[in-house]
């Protein structure tokens, strides 16, 4: 059969030689300047809202909490959590989808690859048809385990094929088993005629994040993406290919299972949270890689970075676009991320 | 792998083997067209079949069989070959093994356009069900033409990849359209758009297997005739327009070749997007890469997918339907799946 995923990326032809760059001096700014606008961005979404709220009162509420104030009680029980919840899922999809991309080689992966959207949409649309009156909490768990359960089959598939596990037989394992369980969803969803409540989930929305929900997601993503930083070197070589990396010393087997699980992590959380935004993990990567070159060492923290920005500043246009409804984070992600994309498609770098 | 893709002859053997392949899944074709024709509320033996192919039977059995069974039976095969073919098509143009039509936005076109179009229509009632494939047809081509029309450089025409990524890009704003419009629908009409969405074979008159004939009766054979272009551009774009090949020229005409076939499948079918993908890797592992057996071999095995799928989901929750295009990801994954699992690289 033919394997040809479209070629690695990272590899610059100069002069008929093949060279690594990276941009350390970019990447530090994206880093340092990323980080201020993204103070900003989230004082900017806590402030606006149904309720226009100053930013001297949100440094009030934050600091100085006086329960008594409406102002502050809407700051920290329904605006703070929304916006930190959307900063740490745009992390975390951004930080998987550079991971995938990199292990995989290939410049199409995000968490949709593995299973992962499928496997928790699948877990999602059992509970709402057998379960209806399961607690949120239960219902992160069910599709946190759907996520695993998903990038687990296809990763078990994918390295069950004699002649091990390569990054075509990955994703190809991933579409087919993604394929599956959405038709399962769909069935379930279109018997129990509970299709619509499962599309404004999977529509991906960060409104009703609560604070329990931090509580539980942020260990993990950080601890996740703290890993994720550690591996970044091997990830590096990774991207090289897999027989660079050996010859480099690398334990390519256990990286990619340490990959994989960092993967599993950060998107099973944030898919369980805010349901399919899968667009961040997609783009992200690409973008980073655009401006601070090939090293995942800078790749993965300024991913993180950027990712969160974008997630922010979409759920912020996701009030704006049509208020007081709601328009779903994953559309207005789609929406600013589709003409970059096509523009970074035009260009056509290597990195592509 | 051996790799003998472009050569002019084929290998005697491999063509003896890979003849017996196309053979046998005739035969299983006709077998489920067989069984399919049996099953339903109305049960036709294969005697009384044959007795009213023939002009034998009651008016009831002539009913069922020309007017119910066997229109819908015609379209499933023809939207099988389509699908199958035109994911073959793309695998072999893009050189990617993951291309089928829905990654060039055929589907969310159709999809997008099917939704416009019940969202604005007041009811439910029957009027759309004429118009949908139509639309869905426009809808489809038109997201393709722009795909294609965002990834054309001048001086370097349509490169491969930027093509993919493209259709990844407009495929993905167009879902995110349709989840907008998805939430403003009223839950009757949300529930006819994801029936459709989810691959019901829904045209089952003799009208949409005459909308739908032309372009497979032409564009196929047209595929299968540049069988050996196919070869000459899977061994790569440098290599392709070394041995002589106009290779963006070829590129455009069997895309578009693709594209009609996708489109006109979509249309009558909703959105059975699995067929693209299993149809030719199944065929590639049977009958190997050569695209003069391989094209044909898919053409079959996806018509083969979709009549059993179709049957089975009609079976299945009597007197109820569950969407072809559900029970073809359900049959196709897991089949798939060991497939990869089994084989060698």
């Amino acid at each position: 059969m033919n394997q040809q995923v479209t070629p690695g990326i990272g590899l610059h032809k100069k002069k008929g030689k093949a060279q690594l760059s990276s941009r350390p001096w970019a990447a530090t700014l994206v880093l340092v300047g990323g980080l201020a606008l993204l103070v900003l961005g989230l004082a900017i979404s806590v402030s606006f809202g149904a309720a226009d709220i100053k930013l001297s009162v949100v440094w009030a509420a934050v600091f100085h909490f006086n329960p008594d104030l409406t102002d502050h009680q809407i700051i920290r029980e329904l605006r703070l959590p929304r916006v930190l919840g959307g900063a740490m899922i745009g992390a975390s999809f951004a930080v998987a989808g550079a991971i995938m991309q990199g292990m995989t080689r290939n410049p199409l992966a995000d968490s949709g690859l593995m299973g992962i959207n499928s496997g928790a949409g699948f877990a999602l649309a059992v509970c709402f048809a057998f379960f209806p009156n399961l607690s949120f909490m239960y219902l992160i768990m069910y599709s946190f385990l759907g996520a695993g359960l998903g990038a687990g089959i296809v990763y078990g598939v994918g390295s069950m094929a004699q002649g091990g596990l390569t990054p075509a037989r990955l994703v190809l394992a991933g579409a087919a088993f993604s394929a599956l369980l959405s038709a399962l969803s769909e069935g379930i969803a279109l018997y129990f005629k509970i299709g619509q409540d499962l599309a404004f989930w999977y529509a991906g929305g960060v409104a009703g994040i609560k604070w329990f929900q931090l509580k539980i997601m942020f260990p993990w993503v950080a601890v996740a993406i703290l890993g994720a930083i550690a591996l970044s070197r091997s990830i590096t070589m990774l991207s090289l290919g897999d027989d660079i990396a050996k010859g480099l010393g690398q334990r390519t087997g256990l990286v990619k299972l340490a990959g994989a699980l960092i993967v599993l992590v950060l998107a099973g959380a944030s898919v369980a949270v805010v349901g399919a935004v899968g667009f961040i993990g997609l783009i992200i990567p690409h973008l980073t890689r655009y401006i601070v070159g090939v090293d995942y060492r800078w790749i993965i923290p300024c991913s993180a970075i950027l990712g969160s920005l974008l997630a922010v500043f979409a759920d912020l246009a996701a009030r704006m676009v049509n208020p007081p409804a709601e328009t779903p984070l994953g559309a207005i992600i789609a929406l600013i991320g589709v003409p970059f994309f096509l523009y970074l498609a035009r260009k056509e770098r290597r990195e592509l | 792998m051996k790799k003998n893709i472009g050569s002019a002859s084929l290998n005697p053997a491999r063509t003896r083997h890979g003849l017996t392949v196309i053979a046998v899944l005739i035969v299983l074709i006709l077998i489920v067209f067989m069984i399919s024709v049996n099953t339903g509320h109305i049960r036709l033996t294969p005697l009384e079949l044959l007795r009213t192919l023939f002009g034998q039977g009651t008016d009831k059995q002539e009913l069922i069989l020309f007017d119910f069974r066997l229109p819908r039976i015609v379209i499933a095969v023809l939207i099988g070959a389509g699908l199958a073919v035109s994911g073959a098509v793309m695998q072999g143009v893009f050189r990617n093994a993951l291309a089928d039509p829905g990654i060039l936005g055929i589907n969310a076109g159709a999809g997008l356009m099917v939704m416009l179009l019940v969202s604005f229509y007041p009811t439910t009632s029957a009027a759309p069900v004429y118009v949908l494939p139509l639309v869905a047809f426009v809808g489809a081509g038109c997201t393709a033409a722009l795909i294609y029309a965002l990834a054309y450089k001048r001086h370097q025409g349509i490169s491969p990849i930027r093509l993919l990524l493209t259709g990844v890009a407009v495929a993905a704003g167009m879902s995110a359209a349709m989840i907008v419009l998805t939430l403003r629908l009223d839950p009757d009409k949300y529930q006819f758009v994801a029936t459709w969405l989810a691959g019901s074979i829904w045209g089952t008159s003799w009208k949409f297997v005459l909308s739908l004939l032309p372009w497979i009766v032409i564009l196929l054979p047209y595929i299968i005739y540049k069988a050996r272009v196919m070869n000459v551009l899977h061994l790569g774009e440098h290599t392709a327009t070394g041995l002589g090949a106009a290779v963006t020229r070829e590129q455009f005409r069997l895309l578009a070749a693709a594209v009609g076939l996708a489109a006109a499948s979509v249309a009558v079918s909703g959105g059975i997007g699995f067929v693209g993908l299993v149809g030719p890797h199944l065929a590639r592992r049977l009958v190997g890469p050569q695209h003069q057996l391989m094209l044909p071999a898919s053409a079959l095995l996806g018509s083969l997918l979709v009549i059993t799928a179709d049957m089975i989901g009609r079976w299945i929750l009597q007197p109820s339907e569950i969407p072809t295009g559900i029970v073809v990801a359900v049959i196709g994954a897991p089949y798939f799946l060991y497939l990869l699992a089994r084989t060698k690289s």
